[in-house]
């Protein structure tokens, strides 16, 4: 091996710097709505990055009320970044809070269901079926 | 429900609701993830380092215009549009950071690491930087001046990091292994060669 071979495999890339780019698939799915709503003209980034540190200010603010430590483990980016992108879009006049609450309804009773037939599949698999 | 699954199904119905009224697709929120889980990445910042590293005239370029100079090697992109390079030196160590929020150089780096993102760094980082990139593991000399950057909408930081000793003899493509993101943010050193 070469010594440059040697510093290829033995050298910390960039690219395995360790961290995941998103913890869960949500945070994927809440940073790219944001993008992709940029991109397609639906707004400023400027003007979400308002929302989105507005949402972080007042995380922050609650948070030294209650006298809790900067870390305290509540924190979660992607939860501002998803309330950031709600706001922008009420205000934005593309979505309203109403119409949300019942797709949300809708979607957390399908998973409902969902859990049933995991339930039901795995009692059959138990059974040997 | 936990806060978190909460917030989960928030955003599956943020997404469910925007396709429906035909706003967005799923297929191009998938396109957007996808570069920036794969395609996007520290990888270019540290393509544009070696080449500073390795030819003259492209660092004073990059340092005189970091996005035109970035451009010429296919790197910018969304939210890269100002990228300002700040450059270490002997005596001086830069630091970035965003106090209001989480502005990165994206189209350089990809996207920030979780504790760039995070209260406590936002709000230390300023504050006493050399307690910080210690905490991250660099201790930098006593007599090193350390510059922050605290980024906005509008200016983004990429550092360039010193080029490590010993590694004269290598090729730029050698030398973007030794890059690493965070000597890019400024909180730690290009890695020193494997002997």
């Amino acid at each position: 091996m070469s010594a440059a071979d040697a510093i290829r495999a033995e050298a910390t890339l960039p690219r395995s710097n360790g961290e995941l780019v998103f913890e869960e698939p949500w945070q994927a799915r809440a940073f790219s709505v944001a993008v992709a709503m940029t991109e397609a003209g639906r707004w400023e980034w400027d003007a979400f990055r308002d929302r989105l540190i507005a949402e972080i200010g007042a995380w922050e603010r609650e948070r030294d009320a209650a006298g809790a430590a900067p870390d305290d483990g509540t924190w979660s980016y992607y939860a501002r970044w998803t309330a950031a992108l709600e706001a922008a879009l009420c205000e934005h006049g593309l979505i309203d809070p109403a119409e949300l609450d019942a797709v949300q309804a809708r979607i957390a009773h399908q998973q409902a269901h969902e859990h049933d037939d995991d339930h039901d599949h795995g009692a059959l698999r138990d059974r040997g079926l | 429900m936990s806060d978190n699954d909460e917030v989960a199904l928030r955003m599956r119905a943020i997404e469910a609701l925007l396709i429906e009224k035909g706003i967005l697709t799923s297929e191009v929120v998938d396109r957007v993830a996808s570069t920036y889980e794969h395609d996007v990445g520290p990888l270019r910042g540290a393509r544009v380092v070696a080449r500073a590293w390795t030819d003259e005239a492209f660092r004073a370029r990059l340092l005189e215009d970091g996005t035109a100079a970035m451009a010429e090697l296919g790197v910018g992109g969304f939210v890269a549009e100002h990228v300002i390079v700040v450059e270490n030196t002997p005596d001086t160590h830069n630091l970035v950071t965003c106090t209001l929020c989480s502005c990165y150089p994206w189209g350089v780096l990809g996207l920030p690491p979780a504790w760039y993102k995070s209260p406590e760094y936002r709000a230390r980082a300023i504050r006493e930087p050399r307690a910080v990139i210690r905490e991250l593991g660099t201790e930098l000399p006593a007599e090193t001046r350390i510059r922050v950057w605290d980024s906005s909408a509008e200016v983004r930081y990429l550092v360039l990091p010193m080029r490590p000793a010993g590694t004269d003899g290598l090729a730029e493509e050698d030398l973007v292994g030794l890059v690493t993101r965070d000597s890019m943010i400024g909180t730690g050193l290009a890695a020193e060669p494997v002997a």
